[in-house]
């Protein structure tokens, strides 16, 4: 613990830091462009130049020097304001006078410290450099001109995404940023660039010109694109959500997220179902909420009534669903769409118990049936992370491009009954070994199988538990907390053939299983699931509801209402509520509050943001001898949800990135 | 002048073969393994008692260098000896002479000094644009195997040692020893931070010594002639003979290896035939290459030619190349020439430099013309102060030095020509 100087206060940093750390841990704000906390050191933007003894005469960057005992630093001195100008001075040369038009403005660091830092007025009387757009894909637009070549987004791909997709070209004042032959960065979680990116170079495409930061109104959300449950700010004007940046979160999304979750957004304002609709003669028509409840009435379901949960569902959405159909006299609810029947005695079982945060410190890694990258992409990031630190990875799967080395042990999931010496020995050696089951391990049937593994790797040990499920959808362990399951899966409700199913804003259903229902559909866009309905009840999505979310780590967490649901559609537990109305029953609750607290009291860790304890792992079954080849469930990584399927900024990635349709590229002179 | 029996360097000028048969009568490749077997401890003691200093520019003493070297892997790590031959600093031509015509002297002083500081390989960065010379290594190192002088039991000392050669592409910047590492990992050649240092962590992670390649040639002679021989040439600090490289407005210019504290007049009347049009027609001197400030011809005429002197002169000694500019010269034209090289040559990491060196070139241009106002001298010199000192690596000092050396002795001339502009430009009509 070395103790430093900053401007003659005395302070004891930690070992390691360096002289800018100390700084700040000084309360003193140091001016910095390359430097960033998630990334390693450049050095290379000279902004964070401070005054250290003993040293050489010059000024030193803070951010690259090490804090050392006795380090007499100063922020305040002549020299150091000088070193600050100069470098401001430097930058802003060939920086164009872009700020009017440019989409950075308001919250561009270079403006803030231009102000805080800079000299005031220029110097320079030569022409300013230009230099050509550079096409990097549909979703980051680039201006050039006015990068400043800190690098960030050079780091930010080699180090954290894990791939070389941008560099520089050419030195000198003629050093460009660019991506290898100007192909599109391809990454899931290109986008963080954007907000990496300094100054107004790299700047969101599908925002660009929409509106200024301090026009909008900013919402603390929970992504529902995947069950990571990142930590997502929308940023909303009037009734439209107009773009969603990353949250800060250790624990669970760092400070990235994924493009899906960053851009699924416009996909809110089409394809909405904003009225309601009653099927008559075969074709939906618009009819009034009387008319739709009254046909709900008339079918006289009594009991027999099912409802199924989507994918993007919040809890109290489930739970008021599952208190109207108690009301009703049935149990016949589940979440699992896709004919998933996985016991849900124990969640322990279904957990990712390691965490996200965790799964870095592991260092064997068996992947069953996950296409990760795909299903988590930021799961993805603290795998490379883990392997960065040694830790090795086995995949059992088809396979799939990671951005670490991994071993590929084949597609079948037969192969868990009798793994290579190699994995058993490295797994066995561990000190924290880790194994990820993923959907379509699942489907294989390999969770038992896996959980066997528990016992023979000794998975679960003091402070470690290495078994881990990995679900992407973002309403399953909330749904699982509210019992939102069967024996047996969906093929209960069908078994039960009930007169009235509840899809609620369930899209992956097979509704030819249910030819005798009354198809209700809850939700908020026109796909698959309203297709099918006999009835629409227009909801809200996740942006104007408030809710509660449960990741696929068992983390509980909550999410504000951003805007309101468009035309007549209405929060999801308002229509249940006015549901239960049409069908005479009583679900015990008349508002956001009394039904958040209904459901507290129900399942009590729902009231508690953080990790949920789901106990101890359950014992394995005997003799499971899995079978089959592993199908990954995510065909295409833009359009797994109906709001990133109405997206145009999805459906333009998933045509260029994926299908390699290059019609959309514009041309980059 | 230095006695021919004091040169280390006797084959400078190609007049026998390089090959190593040639070599050996020269004297290389004699008892190598003696001079291993003296031990690590014992050679760079050696060294630093011959007060030997870095010819590479900075004057670093080398033994001092080496003594960094851990003595043992704690880590399974092993260390490496990278020699710089990327010599691209404009007037510099001396490494290019021992590597075509004596490259056995610098191959065997890789080994020694490889064993020295405990290497496992040495890697020599050849310039790129050295062609032949990188030819003529190629060949002379293969030639020091293929007589088992490398490789396993290097010169049957015992010791297992490899060097590689490597060509460079072209860039000035990857002669900056971080940038050098860099170049040689495969990736971009720009400088690393530092700490950590070479030292602790260079070539591929692992412990790295950079060495000029005059540092490492002059090592075995050194050795076998004894510390005390090589330091009684050249006054205290700046010990030893060194390679003049004499170019410009001189009679002969010539590459020529002399003591060190030479006398400059001495060294020019010697081997140069003199100034062109006599000693009143010297304008100004560049002593160590492009990247030092200039030295007018009244002071640099006595001043002794070695570290320290030309220090007190507010120039250096870099690596001895002098430029020799008589009165015929545009020095504003030149000094302007040589920011432009720096604007080109600039990596472009870090933000003082890649902005810095394209104003300031901007500026020099109207300098040269006259196309400025006076007020932009101080601007420019400001300019200067704003980059040296304030980026990675010294690239942007050495690119602020040429010109803060013409502001301070040729304000004068630069006035002049604003002037003379000014006066002839007809007035504006009111």
């Amino acid at each position: 613990m070395p103790k430093v100087t900053v401007d003659g206060q005395e302070i004891e940093v930690p070992n390691g830091a360096t002289v800018l750390q100390a700084c700040e841990l000084a309360g003193k704000e140091i001016p910095r462009f390359c430097y960033h906390e998630r990334l390693s050191i450049a050095g290379n933007c000279r902004m964070c130049l401070v005054e250290v003894k003993p040293g050489p005469p010059k000024p030193q960057a803070s951010c690259a020097l090490p804090a050392a005992e006795g380090q007499e630093i100063r922020t305040d001195s002549e020299m150091v304001k000088k070193a600050r100008e100069g470098v401001m001075e430097f930058l802003l040369i060939n920086h164009p006078l872009d700020c009017p038009i440019c989409d950075q403005g308001g919250e561009c660091d270079l403006q803030d410290q231009a102000i805080a830092y800079g000299r005031g007025a220029s110097r320079y009387h030569e022409n300013k450099r230009a230099v050509t757009e550079k096409y990097m894909g549909p979703l980051i637009k680039t201006i050039m001109t006015r990068c400043i070549h800190c690098t960030r987004c050079v780091r930010f791909s080699e180090e954290i995404a894990g791939v070389d997709e941008i560099g520089a070209l050419y030195r000198g004042e003629h050093m460009q940023i660019t991506t290898y032959l100007e192909h599109a960065a391809k990454h899931e979680l290109s986008a963080n660039v954007i907000d990496l990116c300094p100054v107004g170079a790299l700047t969101s495409r599908p925002y660009a010109f929409e509106a200024r930061p301090w026009e909008l109104k900013k919402t603390l959300g929970i992504d529902v694109s995947d069950a990571m449950g990142s930590n997502i700010r929308i940023d909303s004007r009037g009734r439209e959500v107009l773009r969603v940046l990353p949250r800060i979160n250790d624990d669970v999304n760092e400070e990235w997220i994924s493009d899906k979750a960053r851009y699924q957004v416009d996909g809110l304002v089409r394809q909405r179902l904003d009225k309601v609709f009653v099927r008559k003669a075969g074709k939906l028509e618009r009819a009034s909420w009387d008319e739709a409840f009254g046909a709900i009435a008339r079918a006289k379901a009594g009991s027999s009534v099912a409802a199924v949960a989507g994918d993007m569902l919040d809890c109290e959405t489930m739970f008021a669903a599952k208190k109207l159909l108690g009301a009703l006299g049935s149990t016949l609810v589940e979440s699992r769409q896709t004919g998933m029947d996985y016991p849900t005695g124990n969640l322990a079982a279904v957990n990712f118990n390691s965490t996200f945060a965790g799964i870095e410190e592991a260092d064997a890694i068996l992947i069953v049936g996950s296409m990760v990258r795909w299903e988590a992409p930021l799961l993805h990031v603290r795998l490379r992370k883990a392997v960065k630190r040694g830790a090795r990875v086995f995949i059992v799967g088809p396979h799939w491009e990671t951005t670490f080395p991994a071993e590929w042990l084949g597609d079948d999931v037969a192969v868990l009954g009798k793994l290579p010496k190699n994995v058993g020995e490295a797994m066995g050696k561990a000190s924290k070994p880790a194994v990820i089951v993923g959907g379509g391990g699942i489907a294989a049937g390999a969770l038992e199988a896996a959980l066997g593994l528990v016992g023979e790797w000794n998975l679960v040990r003091d402070g470690w538990n290495g078994f881990n499920v990995l679900h992407f959808s973002a309403a399953r362990m909330g749904a699982l907390m509210l019992g939102f399951a069967q024996k047996s899966g969906i093929v209960d409700l069908v078994n039960a053939k009930p007169k009235v199913l509840l899809a609620l804003g369930a899209d992956e259903v097979d509704f030819r299983r249910f030819p005798d229902a009354l198809k209700v559909y809850v939700g908020h866009h026109g796909d698959k699931g309203a297709h099918a309905a006999d009835i629409i009840l227009p909801g809200a999505a996740y942006t104007e509801k408030a809710g509660t979310y449960v990741s696929t780590e068992g983390r509980v967490q909550f999410a504000d209402k951003a805007v309101f649901a468009p035309g007549d559609a209405r929060e999801d537990w308002t229509i249940l509520r006015a549901l239960a109305d049409a069908l005479g029953v009583s679900v015990g609750f008349d508002s956001f509050d009394e039904l958040r607290a209904a459901m507290i009291a129900e399942v009590p860790a729902l009231g508690v943001e953080g990790l949920v304890n789901f106990g101890a792992l359950p014992k394995p079954g005997k003799g499971a001898k899995p079978k089959g080849t592993i199908g990954y469930p995510i065909k295409d990584f833009y359009l797994t949800n109906p709001i990133a399927r109405a997206s145009l900024t999805m459906q333009r990635c998933s045509a260029e990135l994926l299908h390699g349709d290059d019609s959309f590229a514009e041309a980059a002179e | 002048m230095l006695a021919d029996r004091d040169r280390i360097f006797t084959n400078v000028y190609g007049y026998q073969d390089w090959r190593l048969k040639a070599a050996e009568k020269r004297g290389d490749w004699d008892d190598t393994k003696a001079l291993i077997a003296r031990g690590q401890d014992s050679l760079i003691e050696e060294i630093k008692a011959s007060g030997l200093r870095g010819r590479g520019g900075a004057g670093f003493p080398t033994g001092m260098k080496w003594s960094f070297m851990p003595k043992e892997s704690r880590d399974g790590r092993p260390s490496f000896l990278v020699i710089n031959a990327d010599e691209s600093e404009p007037g510099s031509c001396k490494d290019r002479e021992i590597i075509r015509h004596d490259p056995h002297k610098l191959i065997e002083g890789a080994l020694v000094a490889g064993f020295a500081m405990r290497a496992r390989a040495a890697y020599i960065y050849i310039r790129g644009e050295y062609i032949r010379e990188a030819e003529t290594l190629f060949a002379a190192v293969q030639e020091a195997y293929d007589a088992g002088l490398l490789g396993k039991n290097a010169a049957g000392s015992g010791f297992d040692f490899d060097v590689f050669v490597h060509r460079g592409a072209g860039a000035y910047i990857c002669g900056e020893e971080m940038a050098m590492l860099e170049s040689l990992e495969g990736k971009k050649g720009q400088p690393r931070l530092k700490p950590p240092f070479p030292a602790g962590a260079g070539l591929y992670g692992c412990p790295t010594t950079v060495n000029n390649v005059e540092s490492i040639a002059v090592v075995p002679t050194i050795l076998r002639r004894g510390a005390s021989w090589f330091s009684s040439f050249g006054r205290d600090n700046n010990k030893g003979t060194k390679l003049f490289q004499i170019s410009g407005h001189v009679e002969k210019p010539c590459v020529v290896e002399e003591a060190m504290s030479i006398p400059f007049r001495e060294l020019i009347e010697k081997h140069c035939g003199g100034v062109t049009g006599g000693w009143d027609n010297l304008l100004a001197v560049i002593p160590g290459g492009s990247s030092v400030p200039l030295v007018p011809a009244a002071q640099i005429m006595d001043c002794q030619m070695d570290f320290d002197g030309l220090k007190e002169l507010g120039s250096g000694l870099g690596t001895a190349a002098v430029i020799v500019m008589d009165k015929s010269t545009d020095i504003v034209r030149a000094i302007s020439r040589i920011s432009k090289f720096y604007m080109h040559e600039s990596c472009g990491q870090c933000t003082p430099c890649r902005e810095g060196t394209g104003w300031m070139w901007r500026v020099m241009e109207r300098l040269r013309t006259g196309a400025a106002e006076p007020r932009e001298i101080d601007l420019l010199y400001e300019v200067t102060k704003q980059v040296e000192g304030h980026t990675i690596c010294a690239l942007g000092d050495a690119a602020a030095w040429p010109i803060q050396g013409l502001i301070r002795h040729f304000r004068p001339e630069l006035e002049r020509r604003m002037a003379e502009r000014t006066a002839a430009m007809p007035q504006a009509a009111e």
